[in-house]
């Protein structure tokens, strides 16, 4: 066991740092939290300078024109890039992380050459259309059918919860081409462009009173076959090979964000006061910071577990589910921390008596899907309880 | 970077594994605390043994007699000796070994009995007197080294783990001071990751105990871990038992090189996590189990008593997480 990094590692690190301090200035001010296209236009121009510096797409195969970084690599990236405050990967998300590699690992030379380019250089943005009003946890019951149609496929149903939907250009996006088989083997795996005509987009409001999910709707949308990639009904395959490049590093900048927040927090703790005493002169609420402190120390640890076990092996650990529902839960509990810090300051989604309620009640409310998207935490504990401890299956 | 066990140390845990399953199985585990208990509960035979395997003189340079191994190793050889419920003062004596002196070389060989204690809390409670050919007492100032048989105070009569025999002291001797304060804090921190190793070990070992339970037991026509609520609480269980294994071989890995983080959180961490792992597993694992939990016969009630044990020693969650706080 070795937690040291070796000096290759230590010399990238060095470089991006040095990288970083420059380009950080340069960031044009960030846009107002629900104006999208402002914020489309805010992260893929930081997309666009990662391009130009030879840091874009770093843990993708080098065919695929990215940098082939390892694991540990792409954990020192995310580390600093968020210890320097740079932008998230934003609208980026589903082209860097979901969209892109999968079309590297399933897709054709040609769909290679046609989309990638644009992920890497933040001239497209993708989102996921997975998940239905049907078929949320069983994604594998989506219903939105695709027939074959000469050389296009014609795509009827709707998709919810589609992040970003409205300023994407392109949907990765899940459908039903076999209505007879069982569930998980008449699925197909498409690439549709958002403006293609049919698909109407409805914003959905969020606890926050923002949007940035949406209903799409799809009325008879003509889709080329040449869109779909792997085999027809083999997309739920497709859709793990997905998930195998999960290689330890999903909650890399969320860790190191909330080790910060908690220093935050214990400062706005010395500031807050009832009843003549600070909030830090409170034993009990020093106590939650210190267990919180624990826990996102033990995480980072495990960060860099299954980090180097995905860098040993090439292959990701069981350890996802584990490392999700940990983090999604704890984090949600340091969030209930400043909100309970805050006071009656809770009130207001908006700074008052000089104390950060606009973004920490905005987070706040925003914690309570953490623990609901990209796997409730149910479905996680069955995971865990089925596919590493061996206990038996739902149904 | 590279925080995975390697060949070595994947060695080592198997060897120390068979060795505890082996030497000290299930039969003799019961046999102690049943039938057959000894003065302290400390086996004056299978102690020379433990010595043998190294679990006194792992730490120890090889120029001197001992194995010249680092704390990660030691908590990986911990964690195993939690799993099967190991008794005895057995962090105190490894720390001992690192001594200069009879005292370290005896300790190191497995011939003498070490307790520890902290001096400067009350009320006190020394473990497995009975046993101790010696006794060292962690204080501000340092440690001191006191005779056991000059302690005066009363045996409990009802230890809460039966493999803990406790005396309950009103006052230490004053003892000689064998070593200094710079020594006391190290060990503290390396006593505390060992402690957390040991938690560790009996997590794990409760996740599994549970985890086979449920996939045996049958009720309304069906093995019970096949109800969700049974299986969450088994999640649950190996999440808590993975996240102190990472705070755990971090904090061992650190204190073998402080220049890859903050030693002082990572312990603190590893201490905090390896507690909270083995306590709310006991009760979980507890439940799982159902009424047969709550029997002497099951051995759930031996992990989380010892678990109990363990949270006391080196910190416990209330001062590590209020220390915590405080390097924030
Ligand atoms: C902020 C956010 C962004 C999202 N972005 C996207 C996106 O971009 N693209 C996309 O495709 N999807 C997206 N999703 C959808 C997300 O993946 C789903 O919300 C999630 O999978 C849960 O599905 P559901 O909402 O239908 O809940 P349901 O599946 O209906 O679950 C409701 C409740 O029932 C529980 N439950 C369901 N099944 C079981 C079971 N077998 N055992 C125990 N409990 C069970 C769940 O845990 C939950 O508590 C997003 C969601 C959120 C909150």
């Amino acid at each position: 066991m070795d937690l040291r990094y070796t000096e290759a590692e230590e010399g990238f690190r060095a470089e991006l740092r040095a990288w970083l301090d420059q380009a950080i200035p340069l960031l044009p001010p960030k846009p107002d939290r629900n104006d999208w296209p402002g914020r489309r236009a805010y992260d893929t121009a930081w997309q666009r300078l990662l391009f130009d510096a030879g840091y874009a797409g770093l843990h993708w195969s080098v065919e695929a024109g990215g940098k082939g970084a390892t694991p540990t690599e792409h954990l020192i990236f995310l580390e600093e890039t968020e210890r320097a405050g740079a932008p998230y990967v934003g609208a980026n998300f589903v082209g860097l992380l979901h969209a892109g590699p999968t079309i590297d690992a399933a897709g054709t030379d040609e769909q290679r050459r046609r989309y990638l380019p644009g992920i890497l250089r933040g001239d497209d943005v993708w989102c996921q259309g997975f998940s239905e009003p049907g078929a949320g946890s069983d994604l594998a019951s989506l219903r939105t059918r695709a027939v074959r149609d000469g050389d296009d496929y014609v795509v009827n149903g709707s998709k919810i919860w589609t992040s970003h939907a409205e300023v994407a250009d392109y949907c990765e996006m899940l459908v039903r081409t076999d209505p007879d088989a069982p569930k998980h083997r008449g699925i197909t795996w498409l690439i549709v462009p958002m403006d293609t005509p049919g698909i109407t987009i409805r914003p959905l409001e969020t606890v926050m009173g923002t949007s940035e999910f949406a209903e799409v709707f799809f009325d008879d949308v003509r889709v080329p076959v040449a869109n779909r990639v792997g085999e027809e009904n083999d997309g739920w395959r497709v859709t793990m090979v997905t998930l195998s490049f999960e290689r330890g590093t999903a909650f890399v900048s969320e860790v190191v964000a909330c080790q910060r927040l908690l220093r935050e927090l214990a400062a706005l703790a010395k500031k807050v006061t009832r009843r003549q005493a600070t909030a830090w002169d409170d034993v009990a609420l020093r106590r939650e910071l210190g267990h919180l402190t624990a826990e996102f120390e033990a995480l980072w640890a495990l960060t860099k577990w299954n980090v180097s076990e995905a860098q040993r092996s090439g292959v990701p650990g069981v350890g996802g589910s584990v490392f999700k529902l940990r983090f999604s839960e704890t984090k949600q509990k340091v969030y209930e921390l400043a909100h309970r810090l805050l006071g009656r300051a809770a009130l207001a989604v908006d700074d008052v008596a000089g104390l950060p309620g606009a973004t920490l009640m905005d987070e706040r409310l925003s914690s309570l899907s953490y623990t609901i998207a990209a796997g409730t935490s149910q479905i996680q504990r069955n995971i865990v309880g089925e596919r590493i401890l061996g206990l038996p299956k739902e149904r | 970077m590279d925080f995975q066990l390697s060949e070595d140390q994947r060695d080592l845990r198997s060897g120390v594994r068979e060795f505890c399953e082996g030497r000290f199985d299930r039969e003799r585990m019961r046999a102690l605390v049943d039938t057959a208990p000894v003065p302290g509960m400390v086996d004056r035979a299978l102690w020379r043994e433990l010595a043998e395997t190294g679990f006194f003189s792992l730490r120890i340079a090889e120029e001197a007699g001992g194995v010249g191994l680092g704390v990660a190793e030691a908590a990986l050889v911990y964690e195993e000796a939690g799993r099967v419920l190991l008794p005895g003062p057995l962090v105190a004596t490894h720390l001992a070994a690192s001594l200069p002196g009879r005292l370290g070389e005896e300790a190191a060989a497995g011939d003498v009995v070490v307790g520890l204690i902290e001096g400067d809390s009350w009320p006190l409670l020394v473990e497995h007197l009975d046993a101790l050919d010696c006794l060292l007492v962690l204080t501000d100032e340092g440690i001191r080294r006191v005779d056991p048989a000059s302690v005066r105070g009363r045996l409990v009569a009802h230890p809460v783990d039966p493999f803990t025999p406790v005396t309950a002291v009103d006052e230490l001797p004053g003892g000689e001071v064998v070593a200094d304060v710079r020594v006391a804090e190290e060990w503290r921190r390396v006593g505390a990751v060992l402690t957390a190793a040991l938690q560790l070990g009996i997590a794990g070992r409760l996740t599994e105990l549970a985890t086979q339970y449920a996939k045996e037991r049958e009720q309304f026509g069906r093995v019970i871990g096949g109800f969700q609520a049974v299986k969450h609480l088994c999640a649950d269980m190996l999440v808590r038992t993975e996240i102190a294994r990472a705070a755990v071989y971090a904090a061992a890995v650190t204190l073998d090189d402080p220049a890859v983080g903050d030693a002082e959180v990572a312990v603190l961490t590893a201490k905090v996590m390896g507690d909270d792992a083995a306590t709310r597993n006991g009760k979980d694992a507890t439940q799982v189990y159902g009424g047969m939990g709550f029997t002497w016969e099951v051995d759930v009630h031996l992990y989380v008593k010892r678990s109990w044990v363990h949270a006391t020693q080196f910190g416990a969650a209330e001062e590590n997480e209020a220390a915590l706080a405080s390097t924030l």
